[in-house]
């Protein structure tokens, strides 16, 4: 059993990660890392390798070398407790991925339930607690389909928090989202930051990246290009990402 | 030319019909359950990474679905007795058509459970649960739900052929009706109820599986759609 890290270590860190989906190189040489609290935006182009270095942090993707030690597991290694790892580390999707079968009740009670041995009245009021801090207790007993898009990835944020992870890793959430509903979900994120919670986001909300993040990784061709607090959003050193910002990435 | 029909004569035997046509529900009844256990195993190991497993798996599946019933009763029939192992007809009849049924069952179910979007396992695997877990409250039931119709015909399809457990002497609907006919010399009556008799019994379990689907899927039951 690995130990968990001590508050002055990273929560997340990567260290030289190398990835290669056969002899396309993803990720050459990643290493960031994100301390307790601390709120980490992925940005760059399509293809830069963003969501792959997000996805190898909850071992959704196996490297090919490198180091990567999340809340004390090393998740490089081959050997690592996938299911303890994933108890510290919340992941919520671009496509949201609710249980259809389930009501966003049951979507939220399973994990706790199945996974923690909670007991079922107990997960109940933690499942009300956790809509309520999404703004959807109304809606604990519909069924996904009868929400609208940023209510289920609401309720999918909720859903991950009810294990209380240590961290939350956010994959595009708002991507698949009309403009006027990322709003919804944007807030219910910020209102994460706002109460201490360790985040890393993959984003194309630039707007968004600038205001809530406290450091910005820019990844281009599978490297870390550039790095800084949020600022270097509005004054860029490299060309490639003066030019990322600069083509209408930057809104609001 | 005329066709004289005398259902009297025939229908004054209809306690052995009664008799048989609950022993034919019967077969399907344990037939359909044991075979929808067998063949929901057989899809999980049809794609599991165990190549041992997924091999063998596959192996049943296509010996089955590539030989006829008749010949798989008599395999079962004959083989247990050469085992030495005395077996009543009717135990014979429900393992030879559980194991017919559960490979046919094996490729419905493995359809549902390629039905399966990714996002569902990962999003499942995501929150910690194991494996054995993501198939219990994750894959199974959405997965039936979308092949159900296909998994009730099939059943239906099994009732229907276990009349040629009449060949190993059991005593469902149309052995029944064998002995009636040959007895009455009213074949052609005889056969008549008999058919009657068989789609009586495919309502009775199409009301079933209907009613079973209710059970199972109460989010259809609220929302009366399909997953």
């Amino acid at each position: 059993m690995q130990q968990n890290s001590s508050s002055s270590e990273p929560i997340v860190s990567l260290h030289n990660v190398q990835k290669s989906f056969g002899a396309l190189r993803v990720l050459d040489g990643v290493s960031f890392a994100v301390a307790r609290g601390e709120v980490l935006a992925l940005i760059g182009r399509s293809g830069s390798g963003k969501s792959t270095a997000l996805r190898c942090i909850d071992r959704f993707e196996k490297v090919d070398g490198g180091e990567i030690v999340v809340c004390g597991h090393r998740v490089d290694r081959p050997d690592v407790n996938l299911r303890a790892l994933r108890q510290d580390v919340g992941i919520v999707f671009q496509s949201y991925n609710l249980f259809p079968h389930l009501t966003i009740e049951q979507n939220i009670t399973l994990a706790p339930c199945a996974v923690k041995g909670m007991a079922t009245s107990q997960a109940k009021d933690l499942a009300r607690k956790v809509l309520v801090q999404v703004g959807l207790e109304e809606k604990l007993h519909a069924y996904p389909e009868q929400l609208s898009g940023g209510q289920q990835q609401r309720a999918a944020i909720a859903r991950s928090l009810a294990m209380q992870p240590k961290v939350m890793l956010f994959d595009e959430v708002t991507s698949a989202l009309d403009p006027e509903l990322t709003g919804e979900v944007l807030k219910v994120i910020e209102q994460l930051a706002a109460d201490g919670m360790t985040m890393v986001m993959v984003t194309h909300e630039m707007g968004f990246a600038k205001g809530i993040a406290d450091r910005i990784v820019f990844m281009h061709r599978g490297k870390v290009h550039e790095t800084g607090p949020a600022s270097i959003l509005t004054s860029p050193t490299t060309p490639e990402l003066t030019q990322f910002v600069g083509t209408g990435n930057l809104k609001s | 030319m005329s066709l004289q029909l005398d259902f009297p004569a025939v229908l004054e035997r209809w306690p052995s019909f009664l008799a048989g046509a609950v022993l034919t529900l019967e077969l399907a009844f344990f037939a359909t359950v044991l075979g929808a256990l067998l063949g929901t195993l057989a899809a999980v190991g049809r794609g599991t990474h165990n190549s041992l497993i997924a091999g063998a798996c596959k192996v049943y599946v296509e010996t089955i679905r590539n030989t006829p019933l008749l010949v798989q009763i008599f395999l079962v029939y004959f083989g247990l007795a050469s085992l030495g192992l005395k077996y009543s007809a009717f135990t014979v009849a429900v393992a030879a058509l559980t194991i017919n049924v559960g490979a046919y069952t094996a490729e419905i179910m493995r359809a549902g459970f390629e039905a399966i979007p990714r996002g569902q396992i990962e999003a499942a695997e995501g929150l910690a649960l194991s494996r054995f877990q993501i198939y219990w409250h994750i894959i199974l039931l959405p997965a039936v739900e979308k092949v159900y119709p296909a998994l009730t015909s099939q059943f239906v399809l099994l009732m229907l052929a276990s009349s040629v457990c009449s060949q190993i002497s059991a005593e469902e609907l149309t052995a029944v009706a064998n002995y009636i006919q040959s007895d009455t010399y009213r074949a052609f009556e005889t056969y008549i109820i008999v058919a009657v008799l068989y789609v009586i019994l495919s309502l009775v379990m199409r009301a079933g599986f209907w009613g079973l689907g209710l059970l199972l899927f109460p989010r259809r039951r609220r929302l009366g759609t399909p997953l």
